[in-house]
């Protein structure tokens, strides 16, 4: 007994060291550093590619149809692209599904004027490492991703049109 | 009727004492039905539902309406009440042969707060059940918390019950009952298509843990069996019971929409009582708007260890009881769901409406409980069994 | 005692290096886990009350039914 004891402490005791170690280089989803590019079909068929944007701010979200935060933002995004887009703004939807048809049928029942790009084999949902639905990224004008937000809660939009602005003001 | 068993067990044909299924009424099942389906990460869903529910069976009916409502501020919040009412019309079993049929109602009403931070969900409820001679008080608080990006979920809670016994047979008669429940629960995204829920409950009661109607059935004559049975003397139970309950949910999604669930339940007590539960079901969306359930559920247990259906002394044991509840036996459900998507894309306040229709039917085995209406000779009686119809109605709102 | 401590200090720290285990089930992958059939306690009004239908008639009760499923949003 004793020695099975003495067992289980050394091997907790190396469990958690190791838990340490692991918590210190853990992935996380990118909150900075240059924007991962990439380049997505859109709902109107063209293609388009993040870096086309440099120079605008740029909000990446990532949407599914299942999702019910999800679909209670789109129009407030759709609000906040209306009003900032003039001034050097956009909006790319990213949809994380792999069969797009839910996806298109919500876009019919709740229209957006944002671009929508569709990530049917999930490589921009694996590069972002998005860990929440839905995901927002706010990018600068020089490429950069300055904030993340994971999530949606009702009031999340008040800090997305405070930073939509500094970011449009630098 | 009531002629024969006055003969037979001696009493005047005037006092017929009523069994009141209320006693049967686990304070537990109070406690249960309060909680909340908590998941961490989000508050629940938003909804009003309204049912009506029957029983039909061994000759008891048990209808009435139960009222859910629930709203929250989309933010941290979320509270909800339920109204619900049994209306008991008993002929049966244990009443037709130790007492008459009766008529009575129980109401209970109960109410639960959840609060969400982050990834942290806490609940509180209460609840109050009401009926002529039975009235219970419950509490309960729950905490939730998910963690691997949501993939993990563990519940912990506590429940605690207070009952309050008396007798429409007796007005001196009034006793009290607790129950403690500690409950924990994992649930845990296995796959993409594959989730799992564990499940543990540990239950603690003590008190007046019997039915202040029911008698055992004791031979007339220890050593003489022709000589009959009588109804005379009281059930002695023992004043606590503790019981650990431990089960496993699969729920599987197929590779066409549908899904698959399946589930065991071990249980067992220190009055020995050990029970197996299985369940399987199928749920099939069908024609858009339309999702359709067959499910199938076995139950077995064993006897407590001083129950008996016939007792050769009044006084053989310490503890004595002739519920067929803690006798040794099966029951086997086959039930269905119908539900019909009634709103798909929302109507002014509200964003969904569904329309159900469950149905199941119920075969009760007993093994060692005797059907003894006719009052059968010892040895001659037939082991007792029935089966129950179980309707539930209702509608739901989401908003 | 000191043995004790670095037990308990090993215990938060698996603990806390749990949180930073990547999810195998991606969010992005959730749309199965997401549809309203793969929920447990779809209506809990019907389970409750079938709960008390048999809690009221067997002698087993508790670790009835299951929690859990859903999109995993938020």
């Amino acid at each position: 007994m004793n020695r099975l004891m003495q067992l289980l402490k050394h091997t907790l005791r190396a469990a958690g060291f190791t838990g340490l170690f692991m918590a210190a280089t853990a992935n996380a989803e990118i909150s900075s550093g240059p924007a991962p590019d990439f380049a997505l079909k859109s709902h109107s068929g063209e293609n388009l590619r993040l870096s086309e944007f440099r120079g605008e701010v740029v909000m990446i979200n990532f949407w599914a149809s299942w999702c019910g935060p999800c679909r209670q933002e789109m129009p407030l995004l759709d609000e906040l692209y209306s009003q900032y887009q003039p001034l050097g703004f956009t909006i790319l939807g990213v949809n994380v599904e792999q069969d797009s048809t839910k996806a298109r049928k919500l876009l019919k029942d709740i229209p957006v004027s944002f671009p929508i790009l569709f990530d049917n084999k999930s490589e921009v949902s694996k590069l972002y490492d998005v860990i929440a639905m839905p995901s927002t990224v706010l990018v600068d004008r020089d490429g950069n991703v300055r904030y993340l937000h994971q999530g949606y809660k009702p009031g999340y939009e008040d800090s997305y049109q405070q930073q939509v602005r500094a970011l449009i003001r630098e | 009727m009531e002629a024969a068993v006055a003969a037979i067990s001696g009493h005047a044909a005037s006092f017929t004492p009523a069994l009141s299924i209320a006693a049967w009424l686990r304070v537990t099942t109070v406690l249960l039905a309060v909680a909340s389906p908590l998941r961490a990460g989000v508050l629940p869903e938003d909804r009003a539902d309204a049912m009506y529910h029957s029983y039909d069976g061994g000759g008891v009916t048990i209808d009435g309406p139960s009222y859910l409502i629930r709203k929250g501020d989309n933010k941290n919040f979320s509270v909800s009440a339920n109204y619900y009412v049994d209306s008991i019309s008993s002929a049966s079993i244990d009443v037709v042969t130790q007492g008459s049929p009766y008529n009575e109602q129980r109401t209970q009403w109960s109410g639960s707060v959840d609060y969400l931070h982050a990834d942290t969900s806490m609940s509180a409820s209460y609840s109050y059940s009401d009926e002529t001679d039975y009235t219970a008080d419950s509490y309960g608080l729950s905490i939730s918390q998910s963690m691997f990006g949501d993939l993990t979920t563990v519940t912990l809670g506590y429940s605690r019950g207070d009952d309050d016994i008396s007798s429409s047979v007796d007005p001196d008669f009034e006793d009290t009952a607790d129950h403690q429940n500690f409950h924990i629960s994992l649930s845990q995204v296995l796959t993409k298509k594959l989730l799992l829920s564990l499940n543990y409950d540990a239950i603690t009661d003590e008190g007046y843990l019997q039915n202040p109607y029911r008698n055992l059935r004791v031979l007339n004559d220890p050593n003489d069996p022709s000589a009959g049975y009588n109804f005379n003397t009281p059930e002695r139970y023992p004043n606590t019971r503790t019981s650990n309950a431990v089960s496993a949910n699969f729920l599987y999604h197929l590779p066409f929409r549908a899904a698959v669930k399946a589930g065991y339940r071990y249980y067992t007590d220190d009055w020995d009582i050990d029970a197996h539960t299985a369940e399987v079901g199928y749920i099939h969306p069908l024609w858009g708007k339309w999702m359709f359930e067959v499910n199938y559920r076995y139950y077995t247990q064993t006897n407590a260890d001083f129950y008996g259906d016939l007792f050769a002394r009044p006084d053989q044991q310490n503890f004595m009881a002739r519920d067929k509840e803690l006798s040794e036996f099966e029951d086997h459900t086959v039930g269905f769901a119908l539900s019909y998507e009634v709103l798909e894309n929302g109507w002014g306040y509200f964003n969904r409406a569904t329309l159900n229709l469950k149905y199941s039917h119920i075969w009760f085995d007993y093994d060692n409980f005797t059907d003894v209406r006719g009052n059968p000779a010892v040895g001659q009686e037939p082991r007792y069994d029935f089966d129950a119809d179980v309707i539930q109605l209702f509608g739901s709102v989401w908003y | 005692m000191k043995p004790r401590a670095s037990l308990i200090l090993s215990l938060v720290l698996l603990l806390s290096a749990c949180s930073n285990i990547e999810p195998w089930v991606k969010p992005y992958e959730r749309a199965y886990l997401a549809d309203p059939i793969m929920s447990f306690g779809r209506d809990p009004v019907s389970d409750n009350y079938l709960s008390h239908v048999y809690q009221v008639r067997e002698g087993a009760r508790g670790a009835e039914g299951g929690h859990g499923g859903g999109c995993g949003c938020n």
